[in-house]
């Protein structure tokens, strides 16, 4: 058999049927559902007649508008009148379709895209899909996960299957060694800078070379998870051994001889020798300083000691656009980033979320103190046994002495659809996905940095380089 | 779904790359149940001074005059023509929703977000790439005192204006998902069989799939 790569393994391994029209059936192998882009998709079902294909595959957990206080009282402890209807629709949905529901005071509650691993939901050579454009987390499994819109979600609930297109191949090497204080997430900050947002539009993404094989499974997720900021649905990392010690023993993984028998068919997930890509990029990381974003896209992104940029493009509309960026983020061509006063730190979503985030942290701020120049920051572990973790290993005091605000988990100040979030002109250091304007408040300024980047601005109340503390 | 096969209208020029769906109806919004009533908020954050929410009706907001959708004729517009990008980020159906419930129909851009431009088809809105030198031309159609309207025509996959006429490429699946207004859930479990018989070869090779 011609050599092959990832992608299209796991893409023939659940292709049904290719239609006439040039569109395809894909089995769907894991669905996860929350409470912002299911409601929809349950009440088409529930016109039309219909039924869930079958159960097993989809599991609900409520993360993107719950509060991150208040966690006690369960759904009562949500204050918005609106978001509590929402999140009591998807119990309601649940129950009525039979659908398993991870509740809102489940201590395995958290971020969609936290709990699916932690649970042993996402197992290598799986499609999963999710009505979130983040789902390409999964991919750091061997997976094929796509973020789809309700419609979709819905099209999944009654046929398990997905219409789709095909996607063209592109494999991304990163060569080197992260340097001391860069982390995976300068590392796909620095890649979405480089090929822009839109350039992986069309194609799914493997990330590959020795930088990734080095890395953890949670660094991982946090390349994966940002491949749509690079315009990729889909982003994936060849199964081997951290993979396979990651999902050992999850509550949800194969046990026994069929965990044996999982693991052969696994060690097959991979790119072959000589597969093709359609686009092959190189990056070599060792020279990669901490990114930070400057802008209202993912794109807009230079090293810590970097400028905005003086000018961008010759046509109009893109001299327009930059004029617009800069007025919206409150600062002039040319200007330094290090040392920009910031007013709120947000660490915590589905990209950096988990216990190394967690750790590194604690490392970091242990016996210090947050500036007293910050309005306000919070640390939101990205699922409720990351919760209880951190504080089992004391993080949580160490975060609270310092002056955090330690919460429970959800999406929280990443989109900022509970109470979560910037008021007009503040700025924040955050370790979220996007920077877009009003993403986390309505005239709120956002610049994407790692975690030891956030904490570190905490601490000194400006945008800091990290390896200089 | 209504069945898309041609449609006229006026064009709003929305000159602005990676236009994100967070930008075309931001979160507040999504905690709405329905499909339907997204569109006065519809760009939000940009369409008005004040802050917004589901609950506070929009009749008691001030409109940004300096806001295309706020001016005239373009707040009758159906035909958003957009920068590069358009629809990136957030995988929100509600974005879709959203144009559509204003009265948008068609959306014409040299590239458009992936998951936003799947979700257009399956909610009769007509996305369109045309390459860069035609919306360049046809940006500056729109910038002429007088009102620019488009002809889209679905069948014979051709945009006109006047003696004008650019043809446009859309994949044949999805054309005749809108053509048709036909429910694609329907027309995949016409494949029942076929799902079933994947799922019985497949159990023996991954059983831990199907627990």
């Amino acid at each position: 058999m011609a050599s092959q790569t990832l992608y299209n393994k796991l893409w023939d391994r659940h292709l049904v049927a290719e239609l006439a029209d040039g569109s395809a059936l894909l089995y769907v192998d894991r669905h996860l559902l929350h409470e912002v882009t299911s409601p929809q998709a349950f009440s088409g079902l529930r016109s039309a007649g219909r039924k869930p294909w079958r159960i097993g595959p989809n599991v609900a957990v409520p993360d993107h508008a719950v509060p991150t206080r208040w966690r006690e009282l369960g759904v009562a402890g949500i204050a918005d009148r609106v978001a509590r209807i929402q999140v009591e629709t998807l119990t309601d949905n649940c129950r009525e379709f039979g659908i398993p529901l991870i509740e809102l005071e489940d201590e395995r509650q958290g971020i969609v895209h936290v709990v699916g691993p932690e649970q042993g939901l996402t197992l290598p050579g799986m499609t999963i899909v999710c009505g979130d454009s983040h789902t390409a987390t999964h991919g750091a499994f061997a997976t094929l996960a796509m973020g789809i819109g309700t419609s979709d979600v819905e099209h999944v609930l009654a046929s398990q299957t997905l219409r789709t297109h095909r996607q063209k191949n592109m494999r991304v090497v990163f060569d080197g060694t992260l340097g001391f204080g860069v982390t995976p997430k300068d590392l796909i900050l620095a890649l979405i800078g480089r090929i822009g947002t839109a350039g992986g539009t069309g194609y799914a993404i493997e990330y590959a070379g020795e930088t990734i094989r080095n890395m953890s499974m949670e660094g991982r997720m946090t390349v994966c998870n940002m491949s749509i900021e690079a315009g990729a649905r889909a982003g994936m990392i060849a199964y081997d051994a951290v993979t396979e010690a990651y999902v050992r023993g999850r509550p949800h993984a194969p046990e026994g001889t069929e965990y044996a028998d999982a693991c052969r068919y696994w060690q097959t997930l991979h790119s072959d020798d000589y597969a093709v890509f359609d686009r092959d990029e190189h990056f070599p990381v060792s020279a990669l300083v901490p990114q930070i974003t400057w802008g209202t896209s993912p794109e807009m992104v230079v090293g810590i000691d970097g400028c905005v940029p003086e000018s961008a493009g010759s046509d109009e509309a893109t001299r327009a656009s930059f004029k617009r960026t800069l007025d919206y983020m409150g600062l002039e061509p040319g200007q330094a980033l290090k040392g920009l006063p910031v007013d709120k730190v947000f660490i915590g979503s589905c990209t950096n979320a988990r216990m190394e985030d967690l750790r590194a942290v604690a490392n970091l701020v242990k016996g210090q103190k947050v500036s007293r120049s910050i309005a306000q920051a919070l640390i939101v572990p990205g699922s409720g046994q990351i919760r209880l973790q951190a504080e089992r290993e004391g993080l949580d005091a160490i975060f609270q002495k310092a002056g955090f605000e330690w919460r429970s988990a959800g999406c929280s100040m990443c989109l900022g659809m509970n109470d979560d979030r910037l008021q007009a002109g503040e700025r924040c250091a955050s370790t979220s996905n996007r920077n877009f304007e009003g993403r986390q408040g309505k005239g709120g300024r956002t610049h994407l940095m790692s975690p030891l980047m956030a904490a570190a601005a905490a601490l000194t109340g400006k945008l800091t380089d990290v390896r200089e503390l | 779904m209504e069945p898309f096969k041609a449609h006229s209208g006026l064009v709003i020029p929305f000159n602005r790359a990676n236009v994100d769906t967070d930008a075309v109806l931001p979160k507040q919004y999504l905690k709405m149940l329905g499909k339907t009533g997204y569109g006065d908020f519809l760009f939000d954050d940009e369409r008005y001074l004040d802050p917004g929410d589901v609950d506070i009706p929009v009749s008691e907001r001030r409109l940004d005059p300096d806001f295309i959708l706020n001016q005239s004729p373009y707040d009758r517009g159906t035909v958003l023509l957009a920068g590069a990008n358009f629809g990136c980020g957030s995988s929100r159906e509600h974005a879709v929703w959203a144009l559509h419930d204003f009265g948008i129909r068609v959306v014409l851009a040299p590239s458009f977000g992936d998951i936003f431009f799947s979700n257009c088809f399956n909610n009769g809105l007509l996305p369109v790439i045309l390459a860069q030198p035609v919306i360049d031309r046809l940006f500056e159609l729109a910038r002429q005192p007088e009102e620019f309207a488009l002809n889209v025509d679905l069948e014979r996959c051709e945009l006109s204006h006047g003696k004008d006429v650019w043809p446009f490429v859309v994949e044949p699946g999805r054309r005749d998902n809108l053509l048709s207004g036909l429910d694609d859930i329907g027309r995949t479990l016409a494949f029942g069989e076929t799902i079933r018989e994947y799922e019985a070869r497949r159990l023996p090779l991954e059983p831990w799939i199907f627990r």
